[in-house]
């Protein structure tokens, strides 16, 4: 079990977000939700989060977006930043890369390599 | 695992019905000639999260229509491909198409696969429009990205610059060899995986076995192999496919020479871009598990020594936090009020059944809360001031709680209004019409209950403006009107109900022409008719002015439905109109199903509650004023009408305290034009009554259209004041 770890997780889509967050949590992460990088980036001001999952496809303010501002913030520096997203395209991979990503996670995903993923990062 | 997925298919059904709103919301909204990249790219992602979760909880049939719609919109978002209103209309016609597959996996009614495959045709072919001179033009001018610089480099080997690559794949076939494990997959799914390989180009079978589980197809296509891949992913285990460029094309195909060309460049930008990315070698490409880390990238789990970093400084701003403490804490919860709340992430989704139960038990509340108070009342109020006083607490808190909880079940109109574009502009083009469609108040909010009851009727009545109202445009122009017609949909608060308008400029109703028709169907109409009256005939079963039955309309079936089902809800319609200038039918409705305003009345022990919307007055008449007709009715006269009058007593067969009209009172009461009034032996006072349904709990009673429990904890009936007046009439 990884207690006590925060992980934020980004996306529109409420079901993902619900998917994720339930999958999470049953490995025992605390698993908080923003509903677009906006909302991520004031989550991320408030709290110290171990690890972000983030869509790059949204309103208001995309991943990539937020991957940038994360990056600048002196807390986020070093945290690791997940992409997930239906764009497995080498584009999207190389402009994620370059606004800061750790890696990617490619959407559809199953909740087995969503948790493969993450234990890959946070150990 | 997919079992442990079905939880969240009502969250992704919900949520793609709201995306597929806002996509068809944002398509109508579109301005043609010079579309709103803001608004393309918000239909864009709503395409394109609708295929992320039906990806995710494989929905595969929308998955595909998803993929479709968003690779053609990517194309127009880029600038490759110019909009046009065919577009729009494939566009919404996907739309439907995807409604009807969410739908179908709800389990409510079959997809339509033939409308899937018609539009999907469609999609694709103005997909391919791509290599039109002027398009091609406009997409190699856009192409270059500057955060790519890394591809930009490895291009350099290559003539050809970065568009090519792609346009090549779409103009010219390519052979893949598909490789993949059929283990654990259904016939079903192996079928639709060919249909949708057929669907791309030439399939051949190459090896099917049962035994060793092993598929290979080899496939000739003009499609890139990311979308074929795409159409694979969701059936396959993408780690047990395989996808491969035939080699020997370049050596048999006649195009070989620009071909090669053109596949040298691909697979060198591929290589060297994976390369540049991945340190990996490209054949794996879509082989590879379904994540990946960026080598030296901050946190990637690859290089320890980030590793080491990434965690201690994962640890780091925690104890930042801590070090800095008050400080910090401090400042945190100031900061989401500076910042504009997203909307969605302050709210949350809750059955319906909780928020039911939770007003039932607020209903309940309110009563014991009324009988309490009774009971209050009875003590001396000079020695349990303190009593009083927190009753009438009490009171005030109960009814600001029932008030926020009953807001909990209200949305805003627009929830309704909101479809009616869609209707309107099909329509109007199906007719030849010219329509605009305006709302107005579609913030008002209404009992989710009623929003949903409230839709059909309204969308019949938009159908008929548009249908019998709205006039052609050369009929309009002759008339001196402006070619394009208008219908106004309005909503406000007004009392206790919500009014809702439909109104147009068109025609008008033509008097003569409805009690011709009326007198033709056998309906009894005399020349002094009110307008009103005349009006409403058009709500009478089977009635119907238009000369020949239209598949818009229909035959008239349905004005009569339209007002019994505002009726069922409690509401009234109205129509007012004047020929040649326009019609405006009125619609008002309760706020709530679960509350209602009334006036408790006794008949002897007997109280009843008269919904106070068909109260009008309350009066003592004289002797000289009550005249017998036919020696069995008897109407009354009020202020130089006369009035049938309903005697309670005689309808429920109950003992009155007497039975002399002029010792009682009689409510006047005004239901739907009726007039009558209704004798009662006293007026008890006005209550807001929580409806219990008779129907529900013992059977349906003529005459009453639910129950209530009163302070004192006697049950009231409530009456059906609509029927008890019309009964009155005969």
């Amino acid at each position: 079990m990884e207690m006590g770890k925060t992980i934020l997780t980004v996306d529109d889509s409420a079901s993902i977000r619900q998917m994720v967050t339930f999958t999470l949590k049953g490995a025992g992460y605390e698993v908080i939700e923003a509903v677009d990088g906006q909302d991520a980036l004031e989550k991320a001001n408030r709290q110290a989060f171990n690890l972000v999952l983030t869509d790059i496809n949204m309103p208001r303010m995309d991943g990539l977006k937020l991957l940038e501002k994360l990056r600048d913030l002196a807390h986020y520096k070093n945290i690791p930043i997940l992409m997930l997203t239906t764009e497995s395209d080498e584009q999207m991979k190389a402009k994620g890369r370059a606004a800061g990503a750790t890696g990617w996670l490619v959407k559809p995903f199953n909740p087995e390599s969503l948790l493969e993923v993450i234990k890959k990062v946070t150990n | 695992m997919s079992a442990d997925l079905e939880q969240f298919y009502e969250v992704f059904f919900e949520e793609s019905s709201e995306l597929l709103a806002e996509m068809e919301a944002c398509l109508l909204g579109l301005d043609i000639s010079s579309p709103d990249p803001e608004e393309l790219n918000a239909i864009f992602r709503a395409a394109h999260s609708i295929k992320g979760g039906a990806g995710t909880f494989g929905f595969t049939d929308m998955t595909e229509m998803t993929h479709m719609l968003e690779s053609l919109l990517d194309k127009i978002r880029k600038g490759e491909i110019e909009i046009r209103p065919e577009m729009i209309d494939a566009f919404l016609k996907a739309g439907d198409v995807i409604k009807g597959q969410l739908a179908a996996h709800r389990g409510d009614g079959e997809a339509d696969v033939a409308a899937a495959t018609e539009v999907s045709n469609e999609l694709k072919l103005f997909s391919e429009q791509i290599n039109t001179p002027s398009a091609e033009q406009k997409g190699a001018a856009q192409q270059p990205q500057p955060e790519a610089q890394q591809m930009q480099a490895t291009v350099d080997t290559a003539p050809a610059s970065e568009p090519a690559p792609s346009i090549a794949s779409e103009t010219e076939a390519t052979r893949f060899i598909i490789e993949f494990s059929s283990d654990g997959i259904n016939t079903k799914s192996m079928e639709n995986l060919f249909s949708n390989l057929k669907a791309f180009g030439q399939l051949e079978k190459l090896l099917l076995s049962d035994e060793e589980h092993l598929c290979k197809l080899r496939l000739t296509t003009s499609t890139c192999e990311e979308d074929v891949w795409e159409a694979l992913a969701f059936i396959v285990d993408p780690s047990q496919l395989t996808i491969e460029k035939e080699s020997q094309l370049g050596a048999t195909s006649s195009v070989i020479e620009n071909n090669s060309a053109f596949d040298s460049t691909n697979s060198a930008v591929s290589e060297n871009s994976e390369q540049a990315i991945h340190d990996e070698p490209t054949e794996l490409k879509y082989s590879e598990a379904p994540y990946g880390f960026f080598p030296g990238a901050p946190a990637a789990p690859r290089d320890t020594k980030n590793l080491e970093k990434s965690e201690t400084a994962s640890q780091l701003p925690a104890d930042h936090n801590a070090s800095t403490g008050l400080n910090n804490s401090q400042a945190v919860p100031k900061q989401p009020k500076s910042n504009t709340p997203s909307s969605e992430s302050s709210s949350i989704r809750v059955s319906i059944e909780k928020v039911d139960q939770m007003i039932n038990l607020v209903g309940e509340l309110v009563i014991t809360q009324a009988m309490l108070a009774q009971t209050a009342s009875e003590v001396d109020p000079v020695l349990y001031e303190k009593l009083n006083n927190g009753m009438n607490q009490l009171e005030r808190n109960t009814r600001d709680l029932q008030e926020a909880v009953m807001s909990i079940r209200m949305l805003p109109i627009s929830f309704v209004f909101s479809r009616y574009p869609r209707v309107v502009r099909d329509l109007a083009a199906k007719l030849d019409k010219k329509v605009e469609l305006k709302t107005v108040g579609e913030g008002t909010e209404l009992d989710k209950g009623l929003i949903e009851k409230i839709a059909d009727p309204l969308t019949h009545l938009v159908r008929n403006s548009l249908d019998h109202g709205i006039e052609s445009p050369e009929k309009r122009i002759a008339a001196g009107k402006m070619a394009k017609g208008t219908i106004t949909l309005r909503a406000f608060h007004q009392g206790g109900s919500i009014v809702i308008e439909v109104g147009d400029d068109g025609a008008g109703l033509n008097r003569e022409k409805i009690m011709a028709k009326a007198a033709e169907r056998g309906i009894s109409v005399h020349e002094n008719m009110s307008d009103q009256d005349v009006w409403m005939l058009i709500f009478e079963p089977g009635f119907s002015t238009a000369e020949k039955v239209t598949d818009v309309s229909g035959r008239g079936v349905g004005m009569d439905v339209v007002k019994r089902n505002i009726q069922d809800m409690g509401g009234r319609v109205e129509i007012d109109s004047v020929f040649g200038v326009g019609t405006r039918i009125t619609i008002r409705l309760p706020l709530t199903l679960a509350i209602l305003d009334g006036l408790s009345v006794a008949v002897g022990a007997q109280m009843f509650i008269v919904p106070l919307t068909y109260i009008t007055e309350s009066l003592q008449v004289k002797g000289a004023d009550i005249k017998t007709v036919g020696g069995v009715g008897r109407v009354v006269h009020v202020r130089g009408d006369y009035l049938p009058v309903i005697a309670l007593h005689e309808i429920f067969n109950i003992k009155p305290n007497s039975t002399n009209i002029e010792d009682g009172i009689l409510v006047i009461l005004d239901a739907e034009g009726h007039k009558a009034a209704m004798f009662v032996d006293s007026l008890i006072g006005q209550h807001q009554v929580v409806i219990k349904s008779l129907e529900k709990n013992y059977r349906r009673v003529m005459g009453v259209s639910g129950a209530t429990i009163m302070g004192d904890g006697k049950v009231a009936l409530i009456l059906d004041t609509a029927g008890l007046v019309i009964a009155s009439q005969k």
